[in-house]
């Protein structure tokens, strides 16, 4: 289990480290809705998406672009948690 | 649908291999002389009439040349010359290089250059580093306007303003890269106005454009020739709508298009495409938005279709993030649905002018 807490908390941080680069000034918090934020915009989730898949190794479906899967740090967490373990 | 057509005359101007961007030798090419044993060289008048010509049919102009840059650069200014070269290349390597600095600057594929030099030895070397180059020889100059590589199928307001729109470009991103704040605060500086208008009779030369050159930002990848689209403008069924955007820098032309089949009780957003050059402005879903906000209004359901050809991920992105859901799919293609219960304002950044 603290393996597994520790590699959540692990992709948490990276990937608020990389939203952080397009919102500067904001204290983003887990469970805050980034499209809230701002304007959804189509370079950003496309980043985003290529952003997660990349940096955590895996393949975002189709099925997986659902805005919910990206709507706050944690539910990302969650959509690359249940792929790489 | 006259796709095939469209197809046939694609791989004809394939075949063709029309030419994206003419780089030019300096030193008894562009002028007579050589410059560094005489400062006062003068441009051969039918050279600098081809360097124009090119540039109003949307073909760039470069120069790769073995030569003193500032005291070249000073005297193409003198010339008047300067402005219509786009990254010139004057230094002491090799042409071929210069030559790929260049593709790689503006960004294009360097089986659409071409490259004018009096000296056979150049044009060799060019030719062996880039074999898919077409080289000329400058002797030929006069020929180059004659040339089929050298004739657009159209020249369109965008293809005339398309050295400029580089230039403005490259303002920007220089701009881009000193900023210190955030993305959007960035794009808030650009003062963007976004123009949506139902296109109109001499759009559609740019319209059936855009629907060949866009891959990446095409929800279908559907072509239509000038004939097509022009009935869709008055079929009453259909509204083709073309976006264009400008900012500070000036205009990036006509960037935009929109083809929406209005049925009886659903609407089908049939082609959505925005040019490459505007992916990083965030313009992307005020098309979207608008098309929602009006058949809401119209009281109509509205679906979406969508064709992946690999390359155009970030449309099937926008389209899921925007609140459609896939309600459909036949092999390629899928169909999907906004219930249009929530539509995101336009953002901030950008002033947007809708015209009837």
């Amino acid at each position: 289990m603290t393996t597994d807490s520790l590699t959540v908390d692990d992709i948490k941080a990276r990937t608020r480290a990389f939203i952080g680069k397009f919102f500067k000034n904001i204290e983003l918090q887990d469970d805050e809705d980034i499209f809230a934020l701002g304007f959804v915009n189509s370079l950003f989730a496309m980043q985003l998406v290529m952003f997660i898949e990349k940096e955590f190794g895996i393949a975002v479906e189709d099925q997986d672009l659902n805005i919910d899967n990206f709507r706050t740090i944690n539910a990302m967490a969650d959509l690359v948690k249940g792929k790489v373990l | 649908m006259a796709v095939q057509q469209t197809a046939e005359l694609i791989k004809e101007e394939k075949k063709n291999k029309s030419v994206k961007c003419v780089v030019w030798d300096l030193d008894n090419t562009v002028w007579k002389g050589i410059l560094l044993e005489d400062e006062h060289v003068t441009p051969f008048p039918n050279v600098v009439a081809v360097i124009k010509e090119l540039d109003s049919r949307g073909i760039l102009n470069s120069i790769s040349s073995r030569n003193d840059h500032d005291l070249a650069v000073a005297k193409l200014e003198e010339l008047g010359l300067l402005e219509y070269f786009l990254y010139p290349q004057i230094n002491w390597n090799s042409k071929a290089s210069s030559i790929k600095e260049i593709a790689k600057l503006i960004n294009i594929g360097l089986d659409t250059f071409a490259f004018v030099d009096d000296q056979p030895f150049e044009r060799e070397e060019v030719t062996f580093e880039i074999p898919d180059i077409l080289c000329i020889d400058a002797l030929d100059g006069e020929k180059i306007l004659d040339m089929p590589e050298m004739m657009p199928r159209f020249i369109t307001e965008d293809s005339r303003l398309r050295r400029q729109m580089y230039q403005s470009d490259i303002s920007r991103n220089g701009a881009e890269q000193e900023f210190q704040g955030s993305n959007e605060e960035f794009l808030a500086t650009l003062k963007m106005v976004f123009t949506l208008a139902p296109a109109q009779e001499d759009d559609l030369q740019r319209a059936e454009e855009l629907t060949l050159r866009t891959n990446q930002l095409n929800t279908t990848g559907y072509t239509y020739s000038y004939d097509e689209l022009n009935a869709f403008r008055h079929s009453g069924r259909h509204k083709l709508y073309i976006a264009s955007l400008d900012d500070k820098y000036g205009t990036y032309g006509k960037i935009g298009l929109t083809l929406v089949e209005c049925g009886e009780e659903i609407w089908t957003i049939k082609l959505l495409l925005m040019s490459c050059r505007v992916m990083s402005r965030g313009v992307g879903t005020i098309m979207i938005n608008h098309v929602m906000n009006e058949c809401k209004r119209a009281g109509r359901r509205l679906q979406a279709e969508f064709v992946s050809n690999n390359r155009n991920r970030m449309m099937y992105i926008t389209y899921k993030f925007g609140g459609f859901n896939e309600v459909n799919r036949i092999d390629d293609l899928v169909i999907f649905e906004n219930d249009l219960s929530n539509i995101q304002p336009f953002p901030e950044y950008v002033k947007v002018n809708i015209l009837d």
